[in-house]
């Protein structure tokens, strides 16, 4: 037996509970008994019983109204009730306020075994199916949450860190990195998975269509306002609110986002009811909101209330090692969506993606790998289908010094800052690649 | 406590040679001495005319009472029909980690199945009974290995699909019960 089933056994005759106890203990299990319903009770209170075998017919609170109320202790709790043949009505009552089974007394001795032999399947059922949803749970919806370096590790650990929890998260990290998948992982593993995850884009919006988004409208509130619409707060009830690019949203709104992240209540526009919601609330954004609460553009109230757990995605520059995989997991992706074979990627172009910058990131490589299946051969993709020399020319970065060091430190990480490698790559001396380390303040 | 016999005393009349049979297993499983007895009790007390049955539970009270004074493990044999108040009958009963058991014949024998009569399936399956309940008072709870001894039966068949021996774990239970003492 791979758990010690524990019963409990109430009964206001000794020789029932004798029997029982010496048969059940022959049996393997853990058995206490009680002479009544008031004792059974509290020893429930201390103690968690796997089965409770419970006569029907005792005096003063009888079984019946015991079950009721072990159901309200413990509404799995598996209780099969003991009755003379006479009380078969009552019995039937007893299986629908929740008993497991009865028995009649005095019952056969296969009969008893079988009985004791369900239940402790039941709950082993019960324990199997718990630990299968804790696994499907730690498993789902970040598969599209690619990588093995240790940056990427981390994320996924904060992810199952968070999501268990209520709190509110505040996800960083560079346009392009995932934050909104990150969004997902900690919606599909927390508690609230069931309910709905509901996004908005605050940089999309104005200040009054981010207000009417966000708390819904009635009817006639404004020109074109023809019907109640819910918001997505109220959408996001029993759920998650996802709030993209929350750094971009006015002051006023601000203000009213604190307001209903305090009290979890609002009104619509133009209404006057009071809308309860119960959400968590996650947003991203790709700037540095401490440096705005610091500049006075931000709210350092809003910002202590949504930032109580931050969680930094890394941009893609950091975590060169993981581009394999997304290569691989992108062509997959693409080739499928597109009905095609899986197509290969040339060893050049591949070592050619990992010694770029990727501005963009994740996005920018998702993009360039299905612009190379569309427009490639079909059946490997080599270095002219991959837009690289494009996107250096588009970068943001301007200045020479600024490309040299950008340079330096990708070459750095990807020789894992072994220095003698990488000024071999560099084509320079080590010295030259200290200075140049000094220089520009680059720091592993 | 001594420990060092058992004691198997028959309450009503048996063949000699079935107690004698009996005793020789019992002592070639548990590697102890074994003592045959004969006890004398007035079975009408024990006897409930409602059920027409007997109350092991009271019986092997008054076995443990009565009869196992001496320290040794004891088990009552009695051919007549047993039932503990909560179940409809029982092939025999102990207390376990305790020193008392008893084990009746009453529905072991193939005649009561409305078969032909046969003293060897007989005797294996009382001698099963026995060593089932002394495994019993020795501490050991019901096994899962279909061919162990402490198998728990609730019919006849349940018996003749075992051994009458411990399987290897339950050897060691034992084993460990007896280097405790």
């Amino acid at each position: 037996m791979a758990k010690k089933i524990s019963i409990l056994i109430v009964d206001d005759e000794e020789s029932v509970r004798d029997s029982l106890y010496n048969w059940f203990i022959e049996d393997g299990y853990r058995v206490e008994c009680a002479e009544n319903a008031k004792k059974a009770l509290s020893l429930l209170e201390n103690e968690v019983y796997d089965i409770i075998l419970a006569d029907i017919k005792m005096p003063g609170m009888d079984g019946l109204e015991m079950l009721r109320r072990i159901k309200l202790i413990k509404s799995d709790a598996i209780v099969i009730v003991m009755t003379a043949f006479a009380t078969v009505d009552t019995a039937v009552q007893a299986l629908k306020d929740g008993a497991f089974d009865y028995v009649t007394k005095p019952f056969d001795p296969d009969d008893l075994s079988h009985l004791i032999r369900n239940a402790s399947k039941q709950i082993s059922l019960a324990e199997e199916n718990e630990n299968l949803k804790m696994k499907v749970v730690s498993l789902e919806n970040v598969e599209d949450l690619i990588g093995k370096s240790e940056a990427i590790k981390k994320v996924l650990k904060d992810i199952e860190t968070v999501a268990q929890s209520n709190s509110s998260v505040v996800i960083t990290g560079e346009s392009g990195t995932g934050k909104e998948l990150v969004a997902r992982a900690i919606h599909s593993n927390s508690p609230r998975r069931y309910f709905p995850l509901v996004s908005v884009h605050c940089g999309a919006l104005t200040e009054s269509l981010l207000e009417s988004e966000l708390f819904g409208h009635e009817k006639g509130a404004f020109t074109g306002a023809m019907y109640n619409r819910k918001g997505r707060f109220e959408m996001a009830d029993n759920g998650t609110i996802f709030l993209d690019e929350i750094a971009t949203i006015s002051t006023k709104m601000q203000i009213d986002l604190l307001r209903v992240l305090e009290s979890k209540k609002f009104v619509r526009v133009g209404g006057n009811k009071e809308i309860s919601s119960d959400f968590r609330v996650i947003c991203a954004t790709n700037r540095d909101l401490k440096s705005m609460v610091e500049n006075g553009t931000f709210r350092e109230d809003l910002y202590y209330r949504l930032n109580v757990v931050n969680i930094y995605v890394p941009p893609l520059r950091e975590r060169l090692e993981d581009i394999p995989l997304l290569v691989d997991y992108f062509i997959r992706k693409y080739c499928t969506s597109m009905n095609r074979e899986p197509v290969a990627i040339e060893p050049a172009a591949l070592k050619r993606l990992e010694e770029f910058s990727f501005p963009g990131n994740v996005r920018e490589l998702e993009n360039m790998i299905e612009r190379a299946i569309v427009v490639g051969n079909g059946k490997k993709i080599v270095m002219k289908d991959l837009p690289l020399e494009k996107s250096i020319i588009n970068n943001s970065v301007e200045s020479l010094d600024e490309l040299e060091r950008l340079h330096i430190l990708q070459i750095l990480n990807k020789y894992n800052w072994n220095i003698t490698r990488a000024a071999k790559a560099l084509k320079v001396d080590r010295v030259t690649l200290y200075n140049k380390i000094s220089k520009y303040g680059i720091a592993r | 406590m001594d420990l060092q016999h058992i004691s198997l005393i028959s309450f009503g009349y048996f063949e000699a040679d079935l107690l004698r049979n009996m005793a020789e297993a019992v002592k070639k499983e548990y590697l102890l001495d074994v003592n045959l007895k004969e006890g004398h009790m007035d079975l009408s007390e024990f006897y409930d005319p409602t059920r027409r049955q007997y109350n092991g539970v009271r019986l092997i009270r008054e076995v443990e009472a009565s009869f196992s004074a001496d320290s040794s493990k004891t088990i009552g044999l009695f051919n007549v029909d047993l039932f503990i108040p909560i179940l409809t009958y029982i092939f025999g009963q102990a207390f376990l980690n305790g020193r008392t058991g008893i084990a009746s014949s009453y529905r072991l024998s193939n005649e009561r199945y409305g078969m032909n009569s046969d003293n060897t399936v007989f005797l294996e399956r009382y001698v099963k009974e026995v060593i089932h309940e002394l495994g019993h008072t020795f501490g050991l709870i019901h096994c899962h290995i279909p061919t162990c001894v402490m198998r728990s039966s609730t019919y006849v068949e349940d018996i003749d699909q075992k051994n009458p021996h411990l399987c290897p774990a339950c050897r060691m239970e034992y084993n460990k019960t007896l280097t405790r003492l």
